[in-house]
């Protein structure tokens, strides 16, 4: 625990970026890579946004879900591939590299087909294809990784408040029941059953979900208990207003929308939007006076969350006039196949990307970079965190109602 | 500031009453006590004053609750939030956001206080409790003490009134459970809290209490009154109390101090009795086979031939006992060893003999993640041996049992059960070697019937059918075949576990924690289990902060600290030098070794 510990302070709350900020950053990158097929434009993107999760994230267990993106995105890129070979795409192509056995398929099915000669511009365009939807998985995933998921979900109005905890209910819901999953096959091995293995996970099926409904019903009984749903008396007047509001603002948007999207309602349909927007806006903000909530160190948006979403921003805007500009430099043509090229000023664009790394370890306490502030504080937690009863009467002797004097 | 007005709870589909004609006041400022056996509704009671009985729960609840004025009847559970804050028995159940400073701010936030208040309040709560060099950790990566804290300083930040705790130290080891017991008195003295605590370890907390509601059975009538004059009659009882009854001390102390100032007369009567007094509990056998001698990968067949070889040079191979306890009486105690082993043999029936150390770990190392959870650990444990290991939360307990069952592999050193190395070796193998029963029984038990879970047992352990069932009727007489482990009570389960456990006869038992929960006299039947496990030849290795059980219980006791083995020798010696340690009954007649008021009793006799 030393080094979480260690870590951990020197990523202290005050000085933490806003999750936002890496929200944005991290779609402005996958804004990027939807825009380009270039493999080496995409490598280029992952590649940032890998360095950045390593030198910016924390050590807590959401920081861990960036190894989990990048298998998903193997994973579908390997589908990807599996099946343009068994299926085909689209793309013509001269150079055979090999044929797979054919299906024969009846005639309903025509246009379809099953194995097959599988052509070189083929597998290049589905690998093009497939690197590109892994870019994008990686990028939410350096998202999740650098950004409290909770922390984001605090940021909501007041009256989405309790969408926000059953979200956060259900994100800390997952690493329970995997912590279930790995306890109770454990267990399986103290019966002298195996523990690894397909049936090993089932058989611990059953109770792994009783223990997690076990858990939702206490966690809601220990919510109940600390105030979690109440609500603050509000003239039923104003219950109406709030009522009308939000409703008619959603039909706004919903009939808005379809008025932008249709082709009769071009004229309408974006004051109508922009109309709904605001009712329903209103109608949360008037709903949030009903609860009587209030917020502890709420995020603030400071220079650095400007300049780390500005940076992604900056990538996505780039490659997006790159795309138009000299569209055969983001997607290189696969017929005939030749060897993408890495166009300069998109790769100098993506470079932008990096600036968090610089930007964010800045963010530890004291005078210095983090490498230089941890190194001289590390003692310091490894002995706290090593005894916690040791230290504990000399913070106790403080009595309790001088405790309003004391501040660290 | 609580008044229960002759209440009775009857949950949906029960018959009886789960409590009936809860009558008594707690007036503001106190520290109120809530003891009884397991299942007489303690848990009923306390979770009826913040109203989660029955507006949660279901259920009927006859009669009227008022917290503070407030009637539970008209008033949800998140209506007294302001006035009631509530711990229940497992804090990670409480926990609603996912870091240490989100969590004690949270119920402030749902009771709207304003943002320099929420933040005042968190600094002030965070050192009050020790937390602060925690303040940015996940709940998750806590220990179980620190949980404990943080659970009750959660509740403590909006300034509740009245606090309601469901066992708050029982997880806790003795100098973490001294601190939040300080915490809870302090705030009892200086702000006024009125605190309702239910607690089974009544040694840690009786005498803090201002008034002790006693529930004495099921359905029965609490009984109300001072700590000392409760505790005169109450079936539950710390050993000061019973040390207390047993000299006829009146009134009866509830602390050290009032009973060593009383003691004199029995420290007299004890010396004059010292010819003729017991020893202090010494295992069946003291000297083992040097474990220098195992190779580290040595097969469980191999084992199985050299088996009876080895247990020969026993006795000559005393000088390589790796610092086991007193080596000074190794002719009659190796002699005992003997016998003892091979009886393990003949039990398990055909099985392969037990290999002649149970448990050997040489210089083990740990890592989780990149911290070292043990470090260069030697231990030793001989048949008919029973340890215990002490020392903090996370201390390295768990981990070290864990690696004697090859759950988690070393990063150094060795470990050896039986002979074979945990972690390389089959499941199915290892159990007729070493047992573990978990911190949390339930994790063992799959079935949805008490016979369908001795049944698998059977199956699992390749033992003959029936030896499961045989077991739980000799250690839990009275359990029906159909009873869902569930609805089992804590000690059952426990003892359903142990026996599932013990089906494959392993040499080696190793139990977590295993009093957490249980009553005295679950207790005292869990003691005299485990007692006549090791006179068949089993080693007993436990992992505990229950320092009475130990002292009751252990031939040796071995400290862990940071990982590391800071103690080790026999109970009476270690726990003598480390007061936080010491059972009651020691404290109370040092400089005598006395360690339980069962030697105390049979010394007298």
């Amino acid at each position: 625990m030393t080094v979480t510990a260690n870590r951990d302070a020197a990523r202290a709350r005050a000085s933490a970026l806003h999750p936002g900020a890496w929200w944005v950053w991290a779609l402005g990158l996958g804004v990027a890579a939807s825009r380009t097929r270039n493999p080496l434009l995409l490598a280029l993107l992952i590649g940032v946004s890998a360095y950045v999760v390593m030198a910016c994230r924390s050590n807590a267990p959401w920081a861990r879900s960036y190894g989990a993106f990048v298998k998903l995105g193997l994973l579908v890129l390997g589908i990807r591939l599996v099946f343009s070979l068994v299926f085909g795409t689209a793309i013509p192509g001269t150079h055979l590299l090999f044929r797979l056995p054919e299906v024969p398929l009846p005639d309903w099915a025509q246009g379809m087909r099953l194995g097959g000669p599988v052509h070189l511009e083929e597998v290049l365009f589905s690998l093009y294809d497939g690197l590109r939807l892994a870019t994008l998985l990686v990028c939410v995933g350096a998202a999740n990784a650098l950004a409290d998921p909770s922390r984001l979900l605090k940021a909501l109005p007041a009256a989405l408040y309790e969408v926000g905890v059953a979200v956060v209910v259900a994100t800390t819901f997952a690493p329970h029941l995997i912590g279930d999953v790995l306890r109770l096959r454990a267990a399986r091995r103290l019966r002298g059953r195996p523990d690894r293995g397909v049936r090993g996970l089932l058989q611990v099926g059953l109770p792994v979900l009783e223990g997690a409904l076990e858990r939702s019903v206490a966690l809601a009984a220990a919510m109940d208990a600390r105030g979690y749903g109440r609500t603050a008396a509000v003239p039923a007047a104003e219950r109406r207003v709030t009522a009308v509001l939000t409703l008619g603002g959603l039909l706004g948007v919903a009939a808005g929308s379809y008025g932008l999207l249709s082709a009769v309602g071009g004229v309408y349909g974006l004051p109508l939007l922009l109309a709904g927007v605001t009712a329903a806006l209103a109608g949360l903000w008037l709903g949030g006076r009903r609860t009587p909530r209030t917020r502890y160190r709420p995020e603030r948006w400071g220079a650095r969350a400007w300049l780390v979403s500005g940076s992604g921003v900056a990538v996505a805007a780039l490659t997006v006039l790159a795309a138009a500009h000299d569209p055969s430099a983001l997607t290189p043509p696969v017929t005939p196949p030749t060897a993408p090229e890495l166009p300069l000023w998109p790769a100098a664009a993506v470079l932008l990307g990096l600036l968090p790394a610089f930007l964010a370890p800045h963010v530890a306490p004291g005078p210095g970079s983090a490498s230089a502030s941890a190194s001289p504080s590390a003692p310091a937690p490894v002995s706290a965190s090593a005894s916690p009863s040791a230290n504990a009467p000399a913070s106790a002797s403080a009595s309790v109602p001088n405790g309003k004097d004391r501040r660290p | 500031m609580i008044r229960f007005e002759d209440v009775s709870v009857t949950y949906d589909g029960a018959r009886e009453p789960a409590v009936r004609g809860v009558d008594f006041e707690i007036p503001e400022g106190e520290l109120a006590l809530l003891v009884g056996p397991s299942g007489v509704g303690k848990s009923t009671v306390l979770g009826a004053v913040n109203g989660l009985v029955p507006h949660f729960t279901g259920g009927t609840l006859r009669g009227r609750v008022t917290v503070a004025g407030r009637d539970t009847r008209t008033h949800k559970p998140r209506e007294l939030a302001d006035v009631v804050g509530t711990v229940g028995q497992d804090p990670t159940a409480h926990f609603v956001t996912d870091t240490v400073e989100d969590e004690l701010a949270y119920g402030m936030e749902s009771l709207g206080l304003a943002p320099d208040v929420m933040r005042r309040r968190v600094e002030e709560t965070l050192d009050l409790l020790g937390l602060a060099d925690l303040r940015e950790r996940p709940v998750s990566t806590l220990s179980g003490g620190q949980r404990q804290r943080v659970a009750i300083g959660s509740v403590l930040t909006p300034h509740p009134r009245v606090l309601v705790l469901d066992e708050p130290t029982s997880a806790l080891d003795p100098a973490a459970a001294e601190e939040v017991l300080s915490v809870l008195q302090r705030l009892v003295h200086d702000l006024g809290t009125t605190v309702l605590m239910a607690e089974h370890r009544l040694e840690r907390v009786v005498h803090y209490a201002d008034r002790v509601v006693l529930l004495p059975g099921p359905g029965e009538a609490p009984v109300v009154g001072g700590p000392a004059e409760v505790m005169a009659a109450s079936p539950v009882f710390p050993p000061v109390v019973e040390l207390g009854r047993l000299a006829g001390w009146s009134p009866l102390p509830l602390t050290v101090r009032d009973a060593r100032r009383r003691a004199s007369g029995l420290r007299e009567r004890l010396a004059t009795a010292d010819d003729t007094r017991p020893p202090v509990p010494v295992p069946a056998a003291l000297a083992v086979p040097a474990l220098t001698a195992e190779p580290a990968r040595r097969r469980w067949w191999r084992s199985r031939h050299r088996g009876a070889a080895d247990l020969a040079p026993g006795p000559s191979g005393a000088s390589g006992t790796a610092g086991t306890g007193p080596a000074s009486e190794p002719g009659p105690a190796s002699l005992a060893g003997a016998p003892g082993g091979t009886g393990a043999a003949t039990a398990s029936g055909g099985l392969p003999a037990p290999a002649p150390v149970p448990a050997a770990v040489d210089r083990l190392v740990v890592r989780r993640g990149s911290v070292e959870a043990l470090r260069s650990v030697s231990l030793t444990v001989s048949p008919g041996e029973t340890v215990a290991l002490m020392g903090r939360n996370g201390a390295g307990k768990s981990t070290l049992l864990s690696a004697l069952v090859g759950l988690v592999e070393p990063a150094s050193g060795s470990v050896l059960a039986c002979g074979a190395v945990p972690h390389r070796t089959r499941p199915r193998d290892l159990v007729r070697r070493v047992g573990l029963v978990p911190q949390e029984p339930r994790d063992l038990l799959y079935a949805d019937t008490v016979a369908a879970e001795c049944a698998a047992a059977d199956r699992d352990a390749g033992a003959e059918s029936g030896s499961c069932r045989a077991l739980v009727t000799e250690l839990l007489p009275g359990i029906a075949d159909s009873t869902h482990p569930r609805d089992l009570s804590e000690g059952q389960r426990l003892t359903l576990a142990l026996a599932v456990v013990l089906t494959a006869r392993p040499p080696l038992l190793l139990l977590d924690e295993p009093t957490r929960g249980l009553d005295y006299a679950a207790k005292t039947r869990l003691v005299g289990h485990l007692r006549r496990l090791a006179e068949e030849g089993h080693a007993v290795v436990l992992a505990t902060h229950d320092v009475e059980l130990a002292a009751d219980l252990a031939h040796r006791v071995v400290m862990l600290a940071d990982g590391e083995v800071v103690a080790d020798g026999p109970t009476a010696e270690v726990v003598l030098a480390l007061p936080a340690y010491a059972p009651q009954v020691t404290k109370v007649l040092a400089p005598q070794r006395w360690l339980t008021v069962r030697q105390v009793r049979e010394a007298l006799a």
